[in-house]
């Protein structure tokens, strides 16, 4: 099987659960969302994958083969990570040199040639640069591998909204329709909506949902109006948050619409994907306890 | 349109000889699917003549990086004006515009007219308690701007 296949992981820090019994796939040729808020384990499951730190139990399979502690399957993935792990001293052509050497799909030349388009200086060193720029020097390495699995832990962090637009239209052009996997660890969520076909929502260690984007805002609609007519109208529904002023209340559904009574003031709308998930996760009771 | 024009400047950056891509944009704040907006707003074009007939339209990976957009709804969208024969697949080349499509478009857009317009517009008028007569005098009232 072309995927990634989280199986049943596992990763606990002394008493806390950072992990508990993740199982997920990020099929080949598409582009994922992977959604959380701070802290619900996104980058503990990137670093397991990238076999930065090992799974308390569970295992991860790349194109079918166990990837932990796997030099030849780890090839297949790369992983951006918020964290730098640069040499600060290093020049940034220098750092383009020498990821030509350790890796054998890397494109010296797209590399150079987005750092001119995104106006990144290759002769500053690594800390001369700006949080910005370092996030774009990180970026552009990731873009220029041209391997089958690439994964952005918080690929915008410190971008202006020029760069990030640049950004995702670079995404895209790599992703050359399809001949890839992309995974985006995010939680800009409403700038990545239309650009992942299929959403990971993970909250506190747990996968929440994994579903296609257009299913998924399919199913999820808003009712609003007078509150006992919302209330109504949400018997036996699948609620998953509520809004109130007043005497009105917005109730966000899940599942699917059916008929408005005759003669109600009721309106439906749809909801989009960051609504989706603020109402999904704040379930877990975070805040609105 | 600030977003319209900031994406026409970058697209035409990016691509000097681009073929008309910048007549399209989408809201994601509308209720209406991406992939649906996509499918009519490249309709629109090739009704108002931006893609003239047997003549190519942008690839789904040209429109997918213009407007950061998933590759797989553009595709939809497209397949839709497939589906409709309103566009075509040449093999190897891309998408082009099927000889007739304006026709087929005009045809289809008529028999819409009732439903999208008329309706909706009668039972607007029942609300306002307005007559037949006044929305038939404001249908000249249209004419008569559309006119000069």
């Amino acid at each position: 099987m072309n995927a990634i296949e989280v199986k049943h992981i596992t990763k606990r820090y002394k008493d806390i659960t950072a992990l508990e019994d993740v199982s997920v796939t990020f099929q080949f040729g598409k582009i994922y969302g992977l959604l959380g808020r701070n802290g619900a384990g996104k980058s503990t499951l990137i670093n397991i994958m990238a076999n930065r730190i090992f799974a308390d139990s569970g295992e991860i399979l790349i194109d079918g083969a166990p990837a932990r502690e796997n030099m030849e399957i780890q090839g297949k993935l790369f992983c951006m990570s918020e964290a730098d792990l640069y040499d600060r001293d290093l020049k940034v052509s220098e750092h383009f040199q020498w990821t030509n050497r350790f890796h054998d799909h890397f494109d010296r030349d797209k590399a150079f040639a987005m750092a001119q388009k995104f106006g990144l200086n290759v002769k500053k060193p690594f800390k001369a640069l700006s949080k910005g720029y370092q996030s774009i020097f990180k970026l552009i390495v990731a873009l220029s591998l041209n391997v089958p699995y690439v994964v952005f832990d918080e690929p915008v962090l410190g971008l202006d909204a020029n760069h990030r637009e640049l950004f995702y239209n670079l995404l895209l052009k790599e992703f050359e329709g399809g001949e890839r996997t992309l995974i985006l660890a995010t939680h800009l969520i409403e700038e990545v909506a239309n650009i992942i076909e299929e959403v990971v929502v993970i909250d506190e260690g747990k996968i929440l949902l994994q579903e296609n984007v257009e299913t998924l805002l399919d199913k999820g609609y808003s009712v609003s109006g007078l509150a006992q007519e919302v209330d109504e109208y949400c018997q036996g529904k699948h609620v998953i948050g509520c809004d109130g002023l007043g005497n009105l209340k917005v109730a966000y559904v899940l599942g699917e619409k059916s008929a408005l009574p005759a003669k109600s003031n009721l309106q439906l709308a749809a909801m989009n994907l960051q609504k989706l998930f603020v109402k999904l996760t704040e379930k877990g009771g975070h805040e609105n306890a | 349109m600030l977003y319209f024009a900031r994406k026409l400047v970058s697209y035409l950056t990016n691509k000097p000889a681009n073929k008309g891509a910048q007549f399209l944009y989408v809201n994601p704040n509308l209720d209406k699917p991406i992939f649906l907006q996509i499918a009519e707003q490249l309709e629109d074009s090739i009704f108002t003549g931006v893609f003239p007939e047997e003549t190519q339209i942008p690839s789904t990976n040209e429109i997918s990086a213009l407007l950061s957009i998933n590759p797989h709804t553009v595709l939809k969208g497209m397949n839709m004006l497939v589906d409709e024969e309103i566009i075509y697949k040449k093999r190897g080349l891309g998408m082009f515009v099927k000889e007739g499509a304006v026709e087929k478009i005009r045809q289809k857009r008529q028999s819409q007219f009732y439903e999208q317009y008329i309706a909706t517009l009668v039972g607007e008028a029942v609300k306002l308690k307005m007559t037949k007569e006044e929305i038939i005098m404001l249908i000249e009232r249209g004419y008569e701007h559309e006119r000069h």
